[in-house]
């Protein structure tokens, strides 16, 4: 098999998932990279996980309320999930549509929003706002509850305008006025909650959405040049086939599966790093009736992003859950799951619980000193266990023909990784770094030990913190 | 030892999930505190009483010691306007200086960034805990951020020690400045190359120490070790930054066990802290902040209390005028802030205090604006 078909198959895998093993890029290398688009924009092709058997493991996991839990339960799912796209759709959504536990306090109701991404996340972008709107952690989240017909709060109203749909502007321009957030405000009055989510003092328990009509305000409203008695459901409709919407949701798609671009804060005034890219998939999601599964169908097919290979720093979870993956550990419940959770949040991403409401910044800007440090450490660590079956694979696999001259062993190691490429230095660093040891023998545990060290030192280069 | 750098240290003790204010700083003298707490309340027979007023709590025996000697100041009702009760969006406004909207920058590391302009010294700021507070993000600002110091380093998981040095010396070669490669490439080399210079540095500081003090066995005690160890190292650190953990000073919950608890930990911890600066005749350099993001609701909720606004801070050191500084916030019912106790003092004046009258910084741009001071330094 080309070794490029391999390249492109672990670039997909790493962007549309969370990286594969070198027997399945092998495999779906062998399957073709059309139909492994198709496979992975089909979850449902494939069981989801086994949750009656994992509580029986993970007894917290049937009730799944506090933070903790629920973060473990996503590293496990992301980990073990047969189903890659459907964890990375919910993620891209969690990065988007944020919830945090810090104000909700209760894991298992923001899980619940997971869940409807991971449901929905590939469908109508229009079904999606329509169920981030009667979502009861959102809706608790941004205080639409709180907002009545005679007194409107406009949290709710302004962030799904500037945060989850059609953003302050773009090519120089606003893509609303203050008078449009009120009035969007003014449509989702009566859309609440049975049940405040407090935790205090009563526990926690879950709540449900509600629509009251009575607290609904039934008077007209303005919403971007389009006057009457809105609804939210309208509102999300007039919303949905906004350009600015369009424009919006495929920089984010691009941002997220195709390379690192400036911040959403500069969207309005800075044009996209590939206006390519953006004006296919603009054109894909009025093509498709806003389907985001097509969106990402064109995408992964496409030129552009075929060639954007480490085009994008890696996201702690992805950091954790890719080389997971590769030295396949927690493959079946075991205690320790949740400190390996908790690596996610050391690297600077605490799953759902988010800084604000704005979700994480990306690309240079998850990495500081003591993200680095972290990052390669928990690498090194996981790559250099030469007890892990993952990294037995490997051992075996270098070792396969026979004695390997160091660059030979280096080569495969990057190989084998996910095809990774070095800089033409930093290889050459690390072949004669190899080479000093003396002969390479396999089978013997010397042999193994220094596989072992050439992943840890390949995992601790800049190239490794790309995806 | 010696300290022999003798510049200003600002150490900051920082205390997550929100500590509540009226078991701390106890109004025991008020007939509203116990009228508003039912169940959550310090009996005022244990109460370590400072005034006639408020006293501290009992489980902070070694702080009270501490005030009775005149090194720690007691800043009573701090806040800041339109109070925010999530954590972490409280936090973040204590660690940005931004109330209104949302900011990147932390006010110790533009602090760091006056002292150090040019990253001289890569451990002007460090932090002991795992991922690094806003407090001290900026851009271009290294800040070490150590999980354990004993252990603290670039690949520590390689165990033999002639392996590890050799792979970090091949590191610090693929890191070097040399093979600029562009854009964020070239950020993370510089950030490598910092942490990998920081790291082997801080790994000498505890070989370099010895104490007769016995630090808790506690998170807050065991870095309150690690920033005693750093700074008699005399690494030249400027400004050094711990948290209690995740969140434990959230009590909703079984409050008066749990508070009990974290403030003899905590207390104990600044107190062994202090002594063992002052054993090592190294204290004289050294102010602690100490910190909250909130305060909790003044009325309890049976079994803890919720997130309020309006909390308390302590300012400790051999440079510090202790005593009680800003008026506690009234229990009255009317001059409550939406069942909070209203906030006297703004944060930032502390800040401004700590960075002007301390560390001889211009205070202005570091907190994003001017805010009258304190005379606790």
């Amino acid at each position: 098999m080309a070794n490029n078909d391999i390249a492109l198959m672990a670039h997909l895998m790493r962007r549309a998932g969370f990286g594969a093993s070198y027997e399945e890029l092998e495999r779906r290398a062998a399957a073709g990279y059309e139909a492994t688009v198709e496979d992975l924009l089909n979850p449902g092709n494939h069981p989801s996980l086994e949750m009656d058997v994992l509580e029986r493991r993970f007894v917290d996991w049937r009730e799944m309320n506090a933070l903790e839990v629920n973060q473990a339960y996503w590293t496990y799912a992301m980990i073990n999930t047969q189903r890659p796209l459907e964890e990375k759709i919910a993620l891209f959504w969690h990065g988007i549509f944020c919830t945090g536990n810090s104000k909700c306090e209760h894991g298992r109701q923001i899980k619940l929003q997971i869940d409807m991404f991971r449901e929905h996340g590939l469908s109508s972008f229009r079904d999606l706002l329509l169920g981030l709107s009667s979502d009861p952690s959102m809706i608790f989240y941004l205080d639409n509850c709180m907002s009545h017909k005679d007194a409107i709060n406009e949290n709710w109203g302004r962030e799904l305008l500037e945060l989850f749909s059609m953003g302050v502007g773009m090519d120089g321009e606003s893509n609303y006025s203050e008078d449009d957030v009120k009035e969007c405000a003014r449509a989702f009055t009566g859309w609440t909650i049975t049940n405040a989510i407090p935790r205090y003092p009563y526990g926690r328990y879950e709540a449900g959405f509600i629509y009251n009509p009575s607290d609904h305000d039934e008077e007209n409203k303005t919403f971007l040049g389009e006057t009457g008695n809105f609804n939210g459901d309208d509102i999300i409709d007039i919303i949905a086939r906004q350009p600015s919407t369009a424009r919006f949701i495929s920089r984010h798609i691009y941002n997220f599966f195709v390379a690192d671009d400036v911040q959403v804060p500069a969207w309005q005034s800075t044009p996209p790093r590939d206006e390519e890219a953006i004006k296919l998939l603009e054109d894909e999601y009025f093509r498709s009736g806003y389907n985001i599964g097509s969106m990402l169908r064109v995408l992964f097919n496409s030129d552009s992003f075929k060639n954007a290979r480490f085009a994008k720093v890696k996201s702690p979870a992805e950091a954790v859950i890719g080389t997971m993956r590769v030295v396949k550990d927690y493959t079946s419940p075991k205690p320790g799951l949740h400190n390996l959770a908790s690596n996610i949040r050391y690297m600077g991403q605490d799953l759902m619980n988010p800084p604000t409401v704005e979700g994480w910044h990306t690309g240079g800007e998850w990495i500081d000193s003591g993200t680095l440090v972290e990052r390669i450490n928990f690498a090194a660590d996981q790559v250099g266990n030469l007890e892990l079956p993952g990294v037995q694979d490997m051992v075996a696999r270098v070792g396969s023909d026979g004695p390997a001259t160091a660059e030979q062993v280096v080569d495969r190691c990057l190989e084998l990784l996910g095809a990774y490429e070095l800089a033409d230095d930093t290889r050459a660093q690390l072949i004669d770094h190899v080479g000093r040891g003396g002969d390479l023998v396999p089978g013997t545990p010397e042999f193994s030990l220094r596989v072992g060290q050439t992943l840890q030192l390949i995992v601790s280069t800049q190239e490794y913190q790309f995806a | 030892m010696t300290s022999i750098k003798k510049d200003p240290v600002l150490v900051v003790l920082q205390l997550s999930g929100g500590n509540d204010a009226l078991n701390t700083v106890v109004p025991y003298g008020d007939p509203l505190y116990a009228d508003n707490r039912p169940s959550v309340r310090v009996p005022e027979d244990q109460v370590l009483k400072i005034s006639d007023y408020v006293g501290l709590n009992p489980n902070m025996g070694p702080m009270k010691q501490l005030f009775d000697e005149g090194k720690m100041a007691i800043i009573q009702g701090v806040g800041y306007p339109n109070p925010n009760r999530s954590h972490f969006r409280s936090m973040d406004i204590w660690h940005t200086c931004e109330p209104d909207k949302v900011g990147t920058e932390g006010w110790l590391g533009r602090a760091i960034k006056e002292m150090d302009p040019s990253s001289e010294n890569v451990l002007t700021g460090v932090n002991f805990g795992r991922g690094l507070p806003r407090a001290l993000a900026m851009p271009s600002v290294p800040v070490a951020s150590v999980g354990n110091l004993a252990s603290y380093g670039v690949l520590t998981g390689i165990e033999e020690e002639d392996q590890r040095a050799d792979a970090l010396d091949v590191f610090s070669r693929i890191y070097s400045p040399a093979m600029g490669r562009g854009g964020v490439v070239d950020y993370l080399s510089r950030t490598g190359m910092d942490a990998l210079k920081g790291a082997d540095i801080l790994s000498t500081a505890p070989d370099m120490y010895s104490s007769s003090i016995e630090y808790g066995g506690d998170v807050v005690g065991q870095y309150m070790r690690n920033i005693a160890q750093t700074h008699l190292a005399g690494f030249g650190t400027r400004v050094l930054y711990t948290t209690a953990p995740y969140n434990s000073f959230d009590t909703h919950a079984g409050e008066l066990q749990a508070h009990a608890k974290l403030w003899s930990e905590t207390s104990q911890a600044v107190g062994d802290f202090m002594d063992d600066l002052r054993e090592h005749d190294a204290a004289d350099n050294v102010t602690l902040l100490v910190f909250t993001e909130f305060g909790r609701r003044v009325h309890d909720n049976g079994s803890g209390t919720d997130h309020g606004s309006g909390g308390m801070a302590f300012v400790i050191g051999e440079n510090v005028k202790g005593g009680l500084y800003g008026e506690y916030p009234s229990l009255e019912a009317d001059k409550l802030l939406e069942g909070d106790l209203h906030f006297n003092n703004d944060f930032r004046s502390i800040y401004s205090t700590l960075l002007e009258n301390w560390m001889g910084l211009d205070a202005q741009p570091l907190v994003n604006g001017s805010f009258e001071k304190f005379d606790f330094i």
